[in-house]
């Protein structure tokens, strides 16, 4: 069910060089673009909520930013969002640089382009499910019944129908956190940003509201930065994964490249008991060249996790397939088994890596 | 003991001593030579004097403008004049006659049911009609619609005014700043010193008095507004921002609706405060209840004073819970569809009453204007009853009076009057020095040397041993009172619902009993004093100790302490921080009282202010309140400062 990072799709929005300082006078450790180290930083009482962070999200893709609490998470995508004016920096969000905007055009781009859930759910207490979820279309100006119909559309999206004349108190953290969900794509954005949506809520609902989550973006395939600071969930969403720490990113990679390949021992630490099976993609652990028999064939980017009951049981090898259907290797169930129960080596140097850049 | 400690005692002995000197010591010594004293009354006199004469914003002069501000006022205050007591009338005085008559007694009480049920159910309703009725059956009915209408028109002002403003703080970081000592001031200057300047702007009269009350209501509103605009979540004002709101329409549909039901606490505290203030504006010519009560105070009419100051407590309960149950009413959307008679039936039902009401009235006037022959009067047995207390327990309360003025009230008062200024001055700046350093230290240097440089040392002194003792006297009856509250359940309700009436009145009523009681004096200053001031020793004592996180209590349970020990040495230091508070809002209140005590005899800054009134003395008043004011930021200072040490100590962070 995973989609790979669409790897010729276009750029939607990339920042360059972003930085975010709190103290006396971030403007003068900056100057002239100078790239301060941490140390600098604290020795001149500041803060560095986001440094030097540089990156690219393509269209359709789930983009993960991933971090433990005081990571920079929060601050990154208020820069991205430009709720929180960074210190230095570029934001092309299509091309147009954001930190050049007007506030007039910016309020446009926010009205039409844009869409934010937030984590603890920010419904306004005294509308309406209906009247919550129509809310942004109100601030545009769209009359009642317009933006009534597509309320009730995008209500229906998130299994909510009979449920619209129900106040937020009303409903429980998950029906609250559809209906953040349902009024942030009333306006259809194009850039979806979920800063921690399920953080708040309980660990069966939060599994269930990823499902559900996932369920909308087959059919939405919209842009997302999606925020956590959860590994598990993470990796059970993202397309392409950046894991920060103290303001800066330390890694960005898909869920498998940073289980098998992590840059340091930081993110080694985050993946060292992620269950290889979950990650890891048949395209990683197939032998290339096709086998004299197969009892069928499956895509590269099938995960193992996914796959295995199929393959194991099976006498003969599966076929792996390309993204174009071409039978590029096969795998054994021996393949498999050794992923299952662990032995790393055998798994990460089984087969030959797929689809690194 | 700690050194601190014995360095205090130190001084205080010294103090002793010096006291004990006073006689001995130089007259300069005692009270500030005429050398170093500032003609400050003069000086404030003779700006109001310009001001009001001669200053002009160019194209109009300062006169013209309050003018016309008060014309502004009137306009709406005798349109609701008429409806609620007046009606219109043709000719004057006693050949006036009525052509349109005010709204009938009845419809009032039934637009006040109406409202009970609408704010919270039919007991609210009913609670309101018989309270209301109480007016109209024991004569206090017109008296109290006067009131009424004052209040109808204040407190859209000041909530209105306190809204944009308070908004306006929000906004602007820079604007707060500027205002945030404003209103410190504006809520420790006592009531009355307000009342001098606006009686020279305005003049004596209703306007006055109603803009004296918008100015006295108002502060509370300005910042429970910004505090509330500020609680809403960061989440939400995101939110609008991500959404693409203009900055009205941020304002208009995310920030005010979330803040709303903080905003309605707001709306109730300026009801209670304009009531409060509307009852002692009467002294510069606001009519209704307080200016019965003024009247019978004067005349020590005991009987019609006790029967107003029931119809204000009747009015204040009133007034308090209607407010309260539309605070929390705040937020519940409206889902009615229909007509807007078939969705608003109580609205129409008031409508049609007083319509009806008053046409019947043209015919049967007792529908109109509840009949004289059916009204009771308590003022017999009032008076009958104070009579008969005074008789047969005189020798009670004179001895108990004797004992608490000898031993306590004279010799306070001497001791504090015999120490010389010089000393005084350096005691509180070194108590500054202690509890917050060189800026503190400052501060209570620069309000104290004020102080001196009035020529009201004496008076000031004077307040100070007042309030002190009531404030001691207050806290000795209020903090067990907390703590049984806390500790308690049942004792907590009773405490509660007690505490809770005690603050809904206003300030003047608690001079009815005690004057009767006790006559006039500064011992009856204090008794009211204390009344007045007890509550938030006794809330801030209770919440502190209910504050307490459970598990220390356990922790020293399971270390076998005694229910005293537990008292002793974990609940109460853990409350101390909160305790200290409670006592800081207790001296505020007892200042603001003490200068309305100025009415029953005393000789402090109140009775300045108050002479001051009288005489229509602008500078007199102003500087005798702010000298009252200079006192209250003093305390508050130097307490707020011991709180946040001994917090800091505690490890718990504001």
């Amino acid at each position: 069910m995973q989609d790979r990072p669409a790897k010729l799709s276009p750029v939607k929005l990339s920042c360059r060089h972003v930085w975010k300082l709190y103290g006396p006078n971030p403007d003068r450790l900056l100057a002239n673009g100078a790239a301060p180290s941490l140390d600098d930083i604290r020795r001149s009482n500041h803060v560095g909520a986001v440094r030097d962070v540089s990156l690219e999200v393509h269209e359709g893709e789930i983009f993960v930013i991933m971090g433990l609490s005081g990571s920079g998470k929060s601050t990154l995508v208020r820069c991205l969002s430009r709720l929180i004016e960074p210190s230095a920096g570029q934001i092309l969000f299509n091309g147009q640089d954001l930190l050049k905007t007007s506030d007039k055009d910016m309020i446009e781009i926010r009205r039409h382009r844009m869409g934010m859930v937030f984590q603890h759910f920010a419904l306004l207490p005294h509308l309406t499910v209906l009247q919550n979820v129509a809310f942004p279309l109100e601030i545009q100006g769209i009359d009642q019944k317009t933006r009534e119909v597509r309320a009730r559309e995008v209500i229906g999206l998130v299994g909510l129908t009979g449920r619209e004349d129900y106040f937020p108190r009303q409903l429980s953290g998950g029906q609250q956190q559809r209906v953040g969900i349902a009024r942030s794509l009333a306006v259809e954005p194009e850039l979806w940003f979920l800063d921690e949506p399920f953080s708040a809520l309980d660990p069966l609902i939060r599994r269930e509201m990823q499902d559900e989550f996932l369920r909308i973006q087959q059919k939405l395939k919209k842009t997302i930065i999606f925020i956590t600071h959860d590994f598990d969930e993470a990796i059970r969403l993202a397309g392409r994964i950046a894991i920060m720490k103290d303001g800066a990113l330390v890694q960005v990679a898909t869920p498998e490249e940073l289980v098998m390949a992590p840059a340091d021992d930081y993110v080694a630490a985050f993946t060292a008991h992620v269950p290889r099976a979950k990650v890891v993609t048949l395209g990683r652990i197939m032998t290339p060249g096709a086998a004299a028999h197969i009892a069928g064939s499956l895509p590269a980017t099938t995960r193992v996790e996914d796959a295995a009951d199929q393959i194991e049981a099976s006498a003969l090898p599966f076929g792996v397939t390309d993204d174009d259907g071409q039978v590029i290797g096969h795998v054994t169930g021996r393949a498999i088994i050794d992923v299952l129960i662990g032995r790393a080596d055998a798994a990460a140097n089984g087969g030959q890596s797929w689809g690194t850049p | 003991m700690t050194r601190q400690g014995s360095v205090w005692l130190g001084l205080f002995l010294a103090s002793l001593g010096l006291a004990l000197l006073a006689p001995r010591l130089p007259a300069w010594a005692l009270d500030p030579p005429d050398a170093i004293l500032l003609d400050m009354s003069g000086w404030v006199s003779a700006g109001m004097d310009w001001l009001v004469n001669r200053a002009t914003f160019g194209l109009f002069t300062v006169k013209e403008a309050t003018r016309g501000i008060a014309a502004m006022i009137e306009l709406p205050y005798d349109a609701t004049r008429i409806a609620l007591v007046d009606g219109i009338t043709e000719g004057r005085g006693r050949r006036a006659t009525t052509i349109v008559p005010p709204i009938s007694w009845i419809a009032v009480i039934t637009a006040m049911v109406a409202l009970g049920i609408y704010a919270r159910n039919i007991w609210l309703g009913l609670l309101m009609g018989v309270l209301f009725a109480y007016l109209a059956v024991f004569g206090q009915w017109e008296s109290a619609m006067v009131t009424l209408a004052s209040i109808i028109i204040a407190v859209p002002m000041g909530v209105v005014g306190g809204l944009a403003l308070g908004t306006a703080a929000y906004l602007s970081p820079r604007f707060n700043r500027a205002m945030s000592p404003m209103l410190d001031l504006m809520q420790t200057v006592p009531t009355f010193a307000y009342l001098v300047p606006i009686l020279f702007l305005f003049g004596f009269g209703p306007v006055a008095a109603l803009i004296a009350t918008v100015i006295y209501a108002m502060p509370p509103m300005v910042r429970i507004t910004t505090m509330a605009l500020n609680a809403v979540p960061a989440e939400l004002k995101e939110f609008s921002l991500m959404v693409g709101c203009t900055g009205a329409q941020r304002l208009r549909k995310v920030l005010l609706p979330t803040a709303l039901p903080d905003l309605m606490v707001g709306v109730n505290q300026v009801i209670m405060l304009s009531l409060n203030m509307v009852i002692i504006a009467s002294m510069i010519g606001a009519g209704g209840l307080g200016f019965d009560v003024l009247n019978a105070l004067r005349r020590l009419d005991i009987g019609k004073g006790v029967e107003a100051g029931v119809a204000i407590t009747v009015m204040a309960v009133a007034l308090d819970r209607l407010s309260q149950a539309l605070a929390k009413r705040a937020g519940v959307p409206d889902l009615r569809n229909g007509s807007w008679v078939q969705r608003h039936p109580k609205t129409t039902l008031v409508v049609a009453v007083i319509v009806i009401t008053g046409l019947v009235g043209l015919v049967m006037p007792w529908v109109q204007t509840y009949p004289k022959e059916a009204m009771i009067s308590t003022r017999g047995f009032w008076a009958d009853l104070v009579k008969n207390i005074n008789v047969n327990y005189y020798d009670q309360l004179e001895s108990f009076k004797n004992l608490l003025l000898l031993n306590v009230l004279l010799p306070t008062k001497r001791f504090l009057l015999a120490l010389p200024w010089p000393w005084v001055m350096a005691l509180v700046t070194l108590a500054g020095w202690q509890l917050g350093r060189g800026r503190l230290a400052l501060l209570c240097l620069a309000l104290t040397a004020f102080l001196a440089t009035t020529g009201l040392w004496e008076q000031a002194m004077t307040t100070v041993y007042l309030c002190g003792i009531s404030v001691v006297i207050a806290a000795i009856i209020g903090i067990p009172l907390g703590i049984l509250a806390a500790s308690n359940a049942t004792a907590g309700k009773v405490i509660g619902g007690f505490i809770d009436t005690l603050q809904t009145l206003p300030s003047f009523v608690y001079l009815i009993p005690v004057v009767m009681l006790f006559r006039v004096g500064d011992f009856s200053a204090m008794i009211a004093v204390v009344l007045y001031a007890l509550a938030p020793a006794v809330r801030y004592a209770a919440h502190g100790l209910r504050s307490i996180p459970s598990e220390l209590i356990e922790a020293g349970t399971v270390c076998g302490c005694t229910r005293w020990q537990v008292l002793r040495r974990i609940r109460l230091p853990m409350a101390l921080p909160d305790i200290m508070l409670g006592i800081n809002q207790t001296i505020m209140l007892a200042l603001s009282m003490l200068v309305i005590t100025a009415l029953v005899g005393t000789r402090d800054l109140g009775q300045q202010v108050y002479a001051a009134l009288a005489t229509a003395d602008t500078g007199a008043g102003v500087v005798a309140g702010v000298s009252v004011a200079a006192i209250a930021i003093i305390a508050d200072r130097l307490i707020a400062a011991g709180a946040n040490r001994a917090r800091a100590r505690l490890g718990m962070t504001s």
